[in-house]
C-alpha cells in the first residue's frame, strides 16, 4: 500500500474530486467517441503522426486553447477567492497551488504553444516554402510539449500540484517547505516541454535561412517571419539556461544536493538568478511573435505597407539583445547595492526605446490608410493603448527605488497582466481570427468576435487596473485572503467582475468557432482579407504541398506586388514535389518522455530506466532508419490544383 | 534529392546542408548550456562547506592523462573526416574506431575519477562545490557517452551503406560534435582544474 | 470606441488614486524614504500618462481620419516607406525620457539607500527583524530585548534594520515608511528607516513564503523617543527572559499572537553576518568569491569590515 500512498492527493477538496471524475469522464468520451466513429485511423494516419507544418501548428493551437481554459479555470478561481475579504472558497494551501498552475500553465504551455502554434501555421507559407527545415524534428517538439503540458496537467490528481509559485524560488521549492511531488513535476514538465522548444528554435532558424524563396532577402521578409526568426535566436540561448536550473532543481529535490540550500554552501538567489536569466528573454519570446502579428494584420487592414520596415526589424533585434541585459530587475531588492540596482535599472527601461519605436510604426502604418474595423484589427486598435499603459508602467517599475514599493504587489501583476493579456492575447486572438480562413477554409463570425473582442477588453480593464489601485494600497501578490480593514474589498469584487467578463468572452470566441463551423459560406476563396504576404497567395485551405510552384519574390509584399502591380510569383511549370513522410516515432518518443518524467517525479528508478532505454531506443532506430521521403507526381498536383479552382502556374 | 557534385559530399544536398547549419545552432545552444553551469560553478566554487575545496581532491595525474586522450581523439576524428573527403572508407572507420575507444579510456579514467572523489568524501550530496563540480563533469561526460553510442552507430552505417550523401553528413556532424566536446573539455581542465589547483 | 475605453481605463486609473477616500499606502508616506518612493512614484506616473495621452491622441486621429468609411471608394493608399526624420524624433523623444527617468531613478535609489538626508550624524538604532514561517522576531541587541510580530520604533532616529531569514526568502515591507528588502536565510540585508510621524503601521512580509504567507504581518509602532525608552524599561520590568528551547518552539511553523522578551536570540543564534554568514567557508580565510552578484550583496551587508570578505 505504501507504494500507492504518494500517488495520493495530499490537499484533497470535493472540487479536486470533482474535477478527477470530470477528466475520467471526458476521457472515457473521447475513447468511446473515437471508437465509435471509427476514427482512430483517421486520427493516427493524419494527425498524430503528421510532420505537416500546418497540421502540428493546428495541434499547437488548439492544444494553447485547452491550457487557456485550464489556466483560465485556475484564474476565476482566484479572483473567486479574492473577491471578498476572508473569504473561504479555496483555503492556503489551494489557493497557492492554484497560483503556481495558473502562471506555469498560462505561460509555458498556453502562451508558447500559442505562439509556436502560429509559427508553425505562418512561417512557412510566408516564406513560400514547403515543410520546415526538420519536419519529423518538428513533430517531436510537439509531441515532448504535450507530454510535458499533460505530465503538468496531472499534478492536481496525482500526487498534488506545485505550490511554490511559477517562479519557483528556493528554498521555498525545496523538499524542506514544499514535500509533496509538486514541485517535481513542475521540473520534469518544463524540462520535457522546454527540450521540445529548444528543438523548435533550431529548426526555424534554419528554416527561415535556407528555405526561403528565391528573391526573399532577409529585408524582404514579412514581419511576422522576422520576429519569428528573433524569437527562435532568443530561444535558442536561453532555454539552455533554464535546463541547467531545472536540472540542479531537480538534484536538489531528489539527490539531496544543495545548490540552493541556504547550508553547505548552497545559495538561494543562484535559482533566482538562473531562473531569471531565462524568464526574462522568455518574455519576449512572447511578446516579439505578438508584435509580427501586429505587423500583419494592422498593415493589412489599414491597406498600407508596414511604416518603418527597418527601424522595425532593428528595434527587435535591440530587444533581442537587451533582453539578456536585465533580469536582475526581477529581485532589486534583494540588497545589491544602488549601483547595480542602478545599471540594471537603466538597461530596463532603454527597453522602452525599442518598443516605443514600434508602437509609433503602428501608428504610422495607420497613417494615409484606410482602415477597416475587422475582428483582428480591433484586437490590434485595442493593443495599442492597452499595451502602451502596461508599458509604461514597466517603466514606473523599472525604478529601482519605486520598484521597492511595488515589488510583490498587485501593481506588479496588474503590470505583467497588462503587457501580457493586450500583448500577446490579443495578438494570438487577432492572428487566429486573421489566418483561420487560412487554415480552416471558411471565416469566422465578425459578429460574435466584436462581441468576444468588448467584453474581453471591457473584462480586462475591470480585472487588471484594480490592482494597480490595491497594489499602491499595500496589497501584497499571492496572499490568499485578507482582512476587512485592509479596504482591498471593493477593487477585489471589481477584478472578480472583470474575470468573469473575461470568462465570458473566451466562451464566445469558442462558440464563435462552433457557429461559424455551421453556419460560414465555405467559398471564401484564397484571399478573403486582400492580405499582403505569400501565404495568401496559395489555395485556401492550403494543401499539404503548400505551393504548387515556388514563387519568385521581389520585396517584402510579394503578394500585394503580384496584385497590385502585376508581379509574376509563379514562374516555373508544375513538376514533382518532395515531400517528407509521415511517422509515429515522434509521438511513441514523447511517450516514453511522459513515463520517463512521470517515473522520476515519483523516483521509481526502475520506470526511469526503462523509459530512459525507450527514448533512446527511438533515437537508435531513427540513425539506422532509411527514410527518403516520398514524391508528389506532377497529375496528383494538377488534379488537387484543379479541384481548388485552376492550377496555379 | 538533388544532389550537388560540387560540393563535399556531406554538403552535396540541401537537407545535409540544414543539417549542418541545424547543428551549428544547437552547438550555440549547448555553449549556453556549459555556459550556464560554468557561471553556477564558479558562483558555489567556494561554497564548499564542511566538505573538502578542489585543491584537496583535485589529482593531476589522471586528468592530464584524459586531457591528452580527448585531444588526441580530437585529432583522429579529424583524421576521420580527412579520409571520408578522399573516399578511403578503410582509413575513415579506422579513425572512427580509434577516436570511439579513445572516448571510451576518457570515460573509464572519469569514472575512475569519480571513484576517487567518492573515497574522498566529495559526492553530490557533500557541498554546494562538490554538487555542481561532478553536475558539470557529469553533463560533459554524458555527453561522451551519448557520443560514444552515436559514433558507434554513425560506424555501423558507413561499414554498410558506405559513403552516401546521408552517411557522411552524419559522420561530419558527428566530427562537430565531438570537436565541441574537446573545447568544453578544454575549459573545464583550465577553469575547473588548473585554477582549483593553483 | 476605442478611445472611449482607453479614457475609461486612465480615468479608472487616475481619478481612483486621485479622488480615493482614503489616500493609498505607499502614496501616503510617513517617513523620508517612503517619502522619496512617493514623489518618484507621482513623478513617473505623470510622466507616463503623458506619453500614454499622446499615443491615444495619435491613435485616435489615425483612427477617425483614415477609417475607410471616411474615404471614397477608389481611395488607394500610398506606398510609404520610413522617412528619417520621423524615425529620429520616435526614437530620440523616448531615450530623453528614459534618461530623464534614469537619473532619477538612479539618484533616488541610491537616497533611499542610505541614511536620509539630516540624520547621518545620530547613531542608528540596530534592530535585527528576522523571519521565521510565517512570524517576524524583532532583536534590539542594545536595549537587549526581542518581541514577536511588532517594532516599536523611536521616531526621528534613524534605524537600521538588519534582515535574514530562518527559512524562505520573505520581504520585509512596511509601506508607509520605506520599500521592501529581501531577508535571506544565508546573508543579512539592511534597510534603513526613519519614523516622522508617531503612529502604527501595517507591515508584513511581502514575498511569497508558503501556506501561512497571508497572515505574515507585524505592526510597526512609532513613538516618541521618551516613550520609548519607557516602553523598554517596562519591558525589562515585566517581560520572561528568551531561552533558546523557547526560541527553538517560536521557529516552528505557525501563526503566533505578539509576544515580548528580554534579551535576544542572537546570543545564542547569532545572525547569519561576518563569521556566521552563509558564505563564510570555515578554513578559509581569505574569500576568493569572484561572482559579481555574490559581491554586490556583500557590499553593503558587512560594512563591519570581517575580514573574510576582505578578498574582494
Amino acid at each position: 500500500m505504501e507504494f500507492f500512498e504518494r500517488f495520493a492527493i495530499p490537499h484533497p477538496s470535493p472540487l479536486i474530486y470533482a474535477s478527477m471524475v470530470a477528466i475520467g469522464l471526458v476521457m472515457l468520451a473521447i475513447v468511446f467517441g473515437l471508437t465509435y466513429f471509427k476514427k482512430w485511423g483517421y486520427l493516427w494516419r493524419e494527425w498524430l503522426t503528421t510532420v505537416d507544418h500546418k497540421r502540428i501548428g493546428i495541434m499547437y493551437m488548439i492544444s494553447a486553447i485547452l491550457m487557456l481554459f485550464r489556466g483560465g479555470a485556475d484564474a476565476v478561481m482566484m479572483r473567486l477567492q479574492t473577491a471578498v475579504p476572508d473569504n473561504t472558497f479555496l483555503d492556503a494551501q489551494h489557493y497557492n497551488e492554484v497560483f503556481t498552475t495558473h502562471g506555469v500553465v498560462m505561460i509555458i504551455f498556453m502562451a508558447m504553444a500559442f505562439i509556436i502554434g502560429m509559427m508553425n501555421f505562418v512561417v512557412p507559407l510566408q516564406i513560400g516554402a514547403r515543410d520546415v527545415a526538420f519536419p519529423r524534428l518538428n513533430a517531436i517538439s510537439f509531441w515532448l510539449y504535450f507530454a510535458g503540458a499533460m505530465l503538468f496537467n496531472i499534478s492536481f490528481v496525482i500526487g498534488g500540484s506545485p505550490d511554490a509559485g511559477w517562479t519557483n524560488y528556493f528554498p521555498l521549492a525545496g523538499t524542506d517547505f514544499s514535500e509533496t511531488v509538486g514541485v517535481n513535476y513542475y521540473m520534469w514538465a518544463l524540462q520535457i516541454s522546454g527540450l521540445g522548444t529548444l528543438m523548435t528554435g533550431i529548426n526555424f532558424i534554419v528554416t527561415i535561412f535556407k528555405m526561403r524563396a528565391p528573391g526573399m532577402t532577409l529585408m524582404k521578409m514579412p514581419m511576422f517571419t522576422w520576429s519569428a526568426l528573433i524569437t527562435n535566436v532568443i530561444i535558442v540561448f536561453a532555454f539552455p539556461v533554464l535546463t541547467i536550473a531545472l536540472l540542479m532543481g531537480t538534484f536538489d529535490r531528489q539527490f539531496g544536493t544543495h545548490f540552493f540550500a541556504s547550508t553547505n554552501g548552497g545559495m538561494d538567489m543562484l535559482w533566482a538568478n538562473l531562473f531569471w536569466v531565462w524568464g526574462h528573454p522568455e518574455v519576449y519570446i512572447l511578446i516579439l511573435p505578438a508584435f509580427g502579428v501586429y505587423s500583419e494584420v494592422i498593415a493589412t487592414f489599414s491597406q498600407r505597407n508596414l511604416y518603418g520596415y527597418k527601424s522595425m526589424v532593428g528595434s527587435m533585434v535591440l530587444i533581442s539583445f537587451m533582453s539578456f541585459l536585465v533580469w536582475v530587475h526581477h529581485f532589486f531588492t534583494m540588497g545589491h547595492g544602488a549601483l547595480v540596482n542602478g545599471i540594471f535599472s537603466i538597461t530596463t527601461m532603454a527597453i522602452a526605446v525599442p518598443t516605443g519605436i514600434k508602437i509609433f510604426n503602428w501608428l504610422l502604418t495607420m497613417w494615409k490608410g484606410k482602415i477597416r474595423f475587422t475582428v483582428p484589427m480591433l484586437y490590434s486598435i485595442g493593443f495599442i493603448p492597452l499595451f502602451t499603459i502596461g508599458g509604461v508602467t514597466g517603466v514606473m517599475l523599472a525604478i529601482a527605488s519605486a520598484d521597492y514599493q511595488y515589488h510583490n504587489t498587485m501593481f506588479l501583476v496588474a503590470h505583467f497582466h497588462n503587457v501580457i493579456i493586450p500583448g500577446v492575447v490579443f495578438a494570438m486572438l487577432a492572428g487566429l481570427t486573421y489566418w483561420w480562413p487560412k487554415m480552416f477554409g471558411f471565416m469566422l463570425n465578425e459578429r460574435i468576435g466584436k462581441w468576444g473582442f468588448w467584453f474581453l477588453s471591457i473584462g480586462f480593464c475591470l480585472a487588471f487596473f484594480p490592482m494597480y489601485i490595491t497594489g499602491l494600497d499595500g496589497q501584497a501578490r499571492r496572499m490568499y485572503t485578507y482582512s476587512e480593514e485592509t479596504g482591498f474589498g471593493p477593487l477585489n469584487m471589481l477584478s472578480f467582475f472583470g474575470a468573469g467578463l473575461m470568462a465570458i468572452a473566451f466562451i464566445l470566441i469558442v462558440y464563435n468557432v462552433y457557429y461559424s463551423f455551421r453556419y460560414a459560406p465555405r467559398n471564401v476563396g484564397q484571399d478573403p482579407w486582400n492580405a499582403r504576404s505569400l501565404e495568401w497567395a496559395t489555395q485556401t485551405p492550403v494543401p499539404e504541398y503548400n505551393f504548387a510552384v515556388t514563387p519568385v519574390v521581389n520585396s517584402s509584399e510579394a503578394y500585394w506586388d503580384s496584385k497590385k502591380n502585376g508581379h509574376q510569383l509563379f514562374k516555373d511549370k508544375i513538376s514533382k514535389i518532395h515531400m517528407p513522410n509521415n511517422s509515429g516515432l515522434p509521438i511513441i518518443m514523447a511517450g516514453f518522455f511522459f513515463i520517463f518524467g512521470f517515473s522520476f517525479v515519483f523516483s521509481i528508478w526502475v520506470g526511469v530506466i526503462l523509459s530512459a532505454l525507450g527514448i533512446f531506443g527511438c533515437m537508435a532506430y531513427r540513425t539506422f532508419e532509411n527514410d527518403h521521403g516520398r514524391y508528389i507526381s506532377e497529375e496528383e498536383i494538377h488534379e488537387t490544383e484543379k479541384n481548388f479552382g485552376g492550377a496555379k502556374e | 534529392m538533388k544532389i550537388d557534385q560540387s560540393q563535399p559530399l556531406e554538403y552535396s544536398t540541401q537537407q545535409n546542408q540544414m543539417n549542418i547549419l541545424g547543428f551549428w545552432i544547437f552547438l550555440g545552444a549547448e555553449i549556453m548550456l556549459f555556459g550556464t553551469l560554468f557561471a553556477s560553478y564558479f558562483t558555489l566554487e567556494n561554497g564548499i562547506g564542511n566538505g573538502p575545496s578542489g585543491a584537496e581532491i583535485f589529482e593531476i595525474t589522471p586528468v592530464l592523462m584524459e586531457t591528452i586522450i580527448l585531444l588526441t581523439s580530437s585529432f583522429t576524428i579529424g583524421l576521420a573526416i580527412h579520409a571520408m573527403r578522399i573516399q578511403n572508407k578503410k582509413a575513415t572507420l579506422a579513425f572512427l574506431a580509434i577516436t570511439l575507444l579513445l572516448g571510451l579510456s576518457f570515460l573509464g579514467l572519469e569514472i575512475y575519477e569519480f571513484i576517487h572523489y567518492y573515497h574522498e568524501g566529495a559526492t553530490l550530496q557533500t557541498s554546494a562545490f562538490t554538487a555542481i563540480l561532478l553536475t558539470t563533469l557529469g553533463t560533459h561526460g554524458a555527453h561522451v557517452t551519448f557520443g560514444l553510442f552515436w559514433g558507434l552507430f554513425i560506424f555501423l552505417q558507413i561499414k554498410k551503406r558506405g559513403f552516401t550523401p546521408e552517411t557522411s553528413n552524419k559522420s561530419f556532424i558527428f566530427s562537430l560534435y565531438w570537436h565541441f566536446l574537446d573545447v568544453v573539455w578544454i575549459f573545464i581542465f583550465s577553469f575547473i582544474y588548473l585554477k582549483g589547483m593553483m | 470606441m476605442k478611445l472611449k475605453l482607453a479614457f475609461i481605463s486612465i480615468a479608472i486609473l487616475i481619478t481612483t488614486i486621485l479622488a480615493g477616500c482614503e489616500p493609498l499606502l505607499v502614496l501616503d508616506p510617513k517617513g523620508p524614504q517612503a517619502e522619496t518612493t512617493a514623489n518618484v512614484i507621482w513623478l513617473s506616473i505623470i510622466t507616463m500618462a503623458i506619453i500614454v495621452i499622446v499615443v491615444i491622441v495619435l491613435l485616435t486621429i489615425m483612427l477617425v481620419k483614415y477609417r475607410a468609411s471616411k474615404q471614397s471608394e477608389d481611395y488607394e493608399p500610398p506606398h510609404i516607406e520610413g522617412n528619417p526624420i520621423v524615425e529620429a524624433i520616435i526614437i530620440g523623444i523616448p531615450i530623453l525620457i528614459v534618461a530623464f527617468l534614469s537619473i532619477v531613478s538612479v539618484k533616488s535609489t541610491y537616497e533611499v539607500e542610505t541614511v536620509p538626508e539630516g540624520y547621518e550624524n545620530q547613531e542608528p538604532l540596530v534592530i535585527y527583524a528576522s523571519s521565521s514561517d510565517w512570524k517576524w522576531h524583532f532583536s534590539y541587541p542594545e536595549q537587549d530585548i526581542e518581541t514577536l510580530n511588532y517594532v516599536f520604533l523611536p521616531t526621528n532616529r534613524p534605524v537600521e534594520f538588519r534582515l535574514y531569514s530562518y527559512g524562505p526568502i520573505t520581504s520585509f515591507w512596511i509601506p508607509q515608511l520605506a520599500g521592501q528588502k529581501y531577508a535571506m536565510a544565508d546573508m543579512v540585508t539592511k534597510i534603513n528607516i526613519v519614523a516622522e510621524t508617531p503612529g502604527d503601521y501595517a507591515g508584513r512580509n511581502a514575498n511569497f513564503s508558503g501556506e501561512g504567507f497571508a497572515e505574515n504581518t507585524f505592526t510597526a509602532t512609532a513613538l516618541a523617543p521618551s516613550e520609548f525608552d519607557k516602553w523598554v524599561e517596562e519591558i525589562h520590568a515585566t517581560a520572561e527572559p528568551l531561552t533558546e528551547e523557547q526560541f527553538d518552539k517560536l521557529l516552528e511553523p505557525g501563526h503566533l499572537g505578539q509576544m515580548t522578551f528580554t534579551g535576544t536570540h542572537l546570543d545564542f543564534r547569532p545572525a547569519p553576518e561576518g563569521e556566521h554568514s552563509g558564505h563564510n567557508h570555515g578554513d578559509s580565510a581569505e574569500d576568493h568569491d569572484n561572482h559579481e552578484e555574490h559581491e554586490d550583496h556583500e557590499e553593503h551587508e558587512n560594512h563591519e569590515n570581517h575580514d573574510e570578505h576582505s578578498g574582494h
